[in-house]
């Protein structure tokens, strides 16, 4: 098998070596394709004898059925127990023999995996990760047991403030798009994914077309093109995945208490965001940052937390989906003190969307997510993250190096602009979590209770 | 600039790591080097580590005290970290605020934190930003400016921190209260962020005070992590850090546990907890033990008990068994008094909390009385020997293994030594720590259930 292998590995293609140049220093991005046909992103890290690979598929979570909400959740957290000839605690075992850490996770978009060798083991590594992804076992004794895991955590969470209050967030805010189900299901729809769905999910969703690949360490061009062949070669051309149609989120002001006997009340906010081909999101992006998500610098962190101590955090971010984008927000405080925190949030979003950003903030903004950015790509694991979310958003390599042109093109009036669409304190979605005082569920919150 | 006189500098090579199976090397210069720090001591006593790390144009850049929540006063609880937060409001020579905007401004990202055991600061940044940091991280070392006004927005922060991580949280509050049953008269009993009637108390005068007595260089480690070369931080710290005087430090000495000699059990009910939880905690050595090899044979040790998926306590009790949709154990030598050995578990719905007990204790007492495999043994060792590995990944992780372990009375030759040192673990030590550190009548059981259940 070695040697058919070697025969066939020669014609490796390099579609292109794209130099990204850094303070000194380069991330040289390999664009390659495997003889098979498989692509991958590869940045060569010779230095640490250790070999790191991060796969997504396209199509996740919201493409479970509403009855089954958690299939690709239960899949991934089974799909590592057992494959091939290889029983659950065989498989374990391998892994464990050789300190190779391999795991899967499902996000709403996408069904993603990980996995991380020493060097000496990458070929094994690859072989145990091509089972893992082609040749599932879902054996029922660890499909059990980990539902079991599963159906615990769901029920912790039953009595989790923030849990409680994300969850009923996507409710409000998508009703009966697929995007208002939580990733990991319910404990009702957890229960009713069969084997049979999981052995269909591996099937159907994971394929080569669907697929993208990044990998950084102590291997070559030249080792990692056949070593995809052997990993995914198995894999359907074609995965049977389709995109979730475009939505919004709730288009109208809404509150709504879950009520909790807990000090501090836990708070959900958001609405209308963007994607992340949308054109405005670096307005987008600067924006957020001055508002709410830069650490201590952000607007909404220096009046409530700095100057009246009302919260311990509070942030905002961007979530851009495949067929939706949002804003969201959060932060807890005591419960006499929520409307007042809630108060100072709208207000701050009516002032940025009135007067826009200070010259001096804007300034600021690009200095820091311009000069932070390099602390992004300082180990192999967050370079591998980086490859693949890159891809995923289906940006080009050179994405590295254009950045911070596209962040410093931003201007006051893009600012002011942007906020317009996504700010709208008579759109904002509030969950609250807790016991809030003198706060009333209203708009669609009220009637949903 | 004034020219550098180390008082003491080394190069730390890293020796020889033989293990078995697959990881085993075949001669010494085989074997990785795993980190290599450089050292020195400046005069005023400030401890310096560089941690050298080519991969990317950035640095982390750290202060650790050697003064933790364990090192506070009665009534004062909580001042370690509530001064760790005023830290960041202004000095001398920079307004409220304004550390973290130049921090921000200068892309860097940044934060505090405290433990039983210390306190500390750090910036991750670009690297030529490096001689910016030092000398505004040098400035807050001697240079505090606190008034009530900003302080007292900045209590209210903090009771919020304490609702947010612990008030809203009926697991951490069982934590708090199983660490109070655990040490009858150590401040390690007493939670980091301290207790809420204590807090609401602290004043103004108090977090100087508590930054006047244990803010100086001589009690501090700077560590500094990153695309740079040892000989120029030593420059750049003797010029930001060096002119700042040594002061006087209190002794670190700590009310100490009487002999425990009866087991503990603790229960708490409440109607947010979802899913009953056991635990059982040990008195066990810390870093600072001069048994080096027993702490390195208690880490392997609780790899094979509680180590993930393959672990025996998992393997048991939730593979074979059925009796835990969860369990493990796990042992940290890094805290400057008594460390705690735990094991824990979760019962499935057809299971006790006694079932859990009963299987754990099951368990340890085989490895009391039999020991423990040659493969277990491998297994473990491999496991940590390639932790160590990928821990060369995060130069940031690094830093903190350093400062932390530092920080907490170890020394450097025992943390560049240990994967030599858990390479040459034996089964015999491994079954001789257990036998030591499970003493039922030194430990503390925890049960946490919800209120209609009965353990």
């Amino acid at each position: 098998m070695q040697q058919a292998f070697r025969a066939f590995a020669a014609p490796l293609i390099f579609a292109l070596v794209v130099l990204v140049s850094l303070p000194a220093k380069a991330v040289e991005i390999q664009k390659i394709q495997s003889p098979g046909g498989i692509k991958a992103w590869l940045v060569e890290e010779p230095s640490i004898p250790i070999v790191s690979m991060n796969v997504a598929w396209r199509g996740g979570a919201s493409l479970d059925p509403v009855d089954k909400a958690g299939l690709a959740y239960l899949a991934s957290s089974t799909m590592d127990e057992g494959s091939g000839d290889y029983d659950s605690k065989a498989f374990q075992e391998t892994l464990s023999d050789l300190a190779i850490q391999l795991g899967f996770d499902a996000s709403k978009d996408s069904f993603s995996g990980s996995l991380k060798t020493l060097s000496e083991n990458t070929e094994e590594a690859f072989r145990l990760f091509g089972l893992a992804v082609t040749d599932p076992r879902f054996d029922n004794e660890p499909v059990e047991r980990i539902r079991g895991q599963i159906m615990s955590s769901l029920n912790r969470k039953l009595s989790d403030p923030g849990s409680l209050a994300g969850r009923a967030w996507f409710e409000l805010a998508f009703g009966d798009h697929p995007y208002s189900l939580p990733s990991e299901g319910t404990l009702e729809s957890i229960a009713a994914v069969t084997r049979e769905d999981l052995v269909t999910f591996a099937e159907t969703r994971l394929g080569k077309d669907n697929m993208v690949i990044g990998v950084v360490g102590d291997i070559s061009a030249t080792e990692l093109g056949p070593l995809l062949d052997k990993t995914f070669g198995a894999l359907p051309d074609k995965a049977g995945v389709s995109i979730v149609p475009q939505t919004v989120p709730l288009q109208e002001a809404a509150i709504k208490i879950i009520p909790q006997e807990i000090p501090q009340s836990v708070v959900v906010f958001g609405g209308q965001g963007l994607k992340r081909d949308d054109p405005d999101y670096y307005a987008a992006y600067v924006l957020n940052y001055i508002l709410g998500g830069g650490s201590f610098q952000s607007r909404l962190t220096e009046e409530i937390r700095e100057k009246r101590g009302l919260v311990y955090s509070v942030y905002t971010y961007l979530y851009p989906m495949k067929s939706a984008g949002l804003q969201m927000g959060g932060f807890g405080t005591s419960n006499a003190t929520v409307k007042t925190a809630l108060e100072l949030v709208e207000t701050e979003l009516e002032r940025i969307r009135a007067e826009g950003v200070t010259e001096e903030e804007l300034a600021a903004a690009k200095t820091y997510l311009n000069g932070s950015f390099p602390l992004s790509l300082s180990s192999n694991d967050r370079i591998a993250d980086i490859l693949v979310a890159m891809q995923f958003s289906n940006l080009p390599a050179e994405y590295l190096n254009d950045r911070p042109q596209l962040i410093n093109a931003v201007t006051q009036e893009d600012i002011k602009r942007v906020a317009q669409k996504l700010l709208d304190p008579d759109k904002l979605i509030v969950v609250v979590a807790g016991k809030p005082e003198n706060l009333e569920a209203s708009g669609a919150g009220a009637q949903k209770n | 600039m004034r020219p550098l006189r180390p008082l003491f500098v080394f190069a730390v090579l890293f020796c020889a790591v033989s293990i078995g199976g697959p990881l085993r090397a075949s001669d010494a210069e085989d074997i990785p080097k795993l980190f290599d720090p450089k050292v020195t001591t400046l005069e005023n006593g400030l401890e310096v580590v560089v941690l050298e790390d080519h991969r990317a144009p950035v640095v982390t850049h750290m202060v650790w005290y050697r003064v933790g929540a364990a090192d506070e006063q009665p009534l004062k609880s909580g001042i370690a970290h509530f001064l760790e937060h005023l830290m960041f409001k202004g000095t001398k020579n920079l307004e409220p605020g304004e550390f973290s905007a130049i921090v921000a401004e200068n892309g860097g990202q940044e934060n505090a934190f405290t433990s039983q055991d210390y306190t500390a600061y750090y910036q991750n940044v670009s690297v030529d930003k490096l001689p910016l940091f030092m000398e505004m991280e040098a400035d807050r070392m001697n240079n505090l400016v606190l008034t009530d006004d900003i302080v007292a927005p900045e209590l209210k922060v903090v009771l919020e921190e304490r609702s947010q991580r612990t008030d809203n949280n009926p697991a951490a509050l069982f934590g708090e209260q199983f660490a109070a049953t655990q040490f009858l008269a150590h401040p390690y009993g007493t939670p980091v962020i301290g207790w809420r009637h204590e807090i609401e108390n602290l004043t103004t005068q108090d977090a100087l005070d508590w930054y006047n007595t244990y803010y100086t260089p001589n009690n501090a480690i700077l560590i500094v992590a990153g695309d740079v070369k040892a000989e120029e931080v030593f420059a750049l710290a003797e010029k930001y850090y060096g002119p700042i005087p040594a002061r006087d430090i209190p002794e670190r000495e700590r009310v100490q546990e009487p002999p425990q000699l009866a087991k503990r059990t603790i229960e708490m009910s409440d109607k947010r907890v979802r899913e009953p939880s056991w635990r059982q905690s040990y008195l066990a050595p810390s870093g600072r033990s001069e048994d080096q090899a027993n702490l390195r044979a208690l880490e392997v040790l609780s790899q094979i008990l509680g180590g993930g998926v393959t672990s025996r306590i998992y393997g048991n009790l939730v593979v074979d068994q059925k009796i835990a949709t969860n369990a493990g154990a796990y042992y940290n030598s890094g805290s400057y008094d008594n460390s705690t050995f735990v094991v824990y578990g979760n019962p499935t719905a057809d299971h006790s909390l006694a079932d859990v007990e009963a299987a754990v204790q099951a368990i340890i007492q085989d490895v009391i009385e039999n020991g423990v495999t040659e493969k277990e043994l491998n297994r473990a060792k491999q496991k940590l020997l390639a932790d160590a590995i990928y821990a060369r990944d995060s130069i940031r992780g690094a830093a903190n293994i350093f400062g932390g372990a530092l920080a907490s009375g170890e020394t450097i030759e025992s943390i560049v030594n240990w994967p030599q040192h858990i390479s040459e673990v034996t089964a015999e030590q491994v079954q001789d720590a257990a036998r030591e550190v499970f003493d039922e009548r030194q430990s503390v059981v925890g049960r946490l259930t919800p209120e209609d259940v009965k353990s």
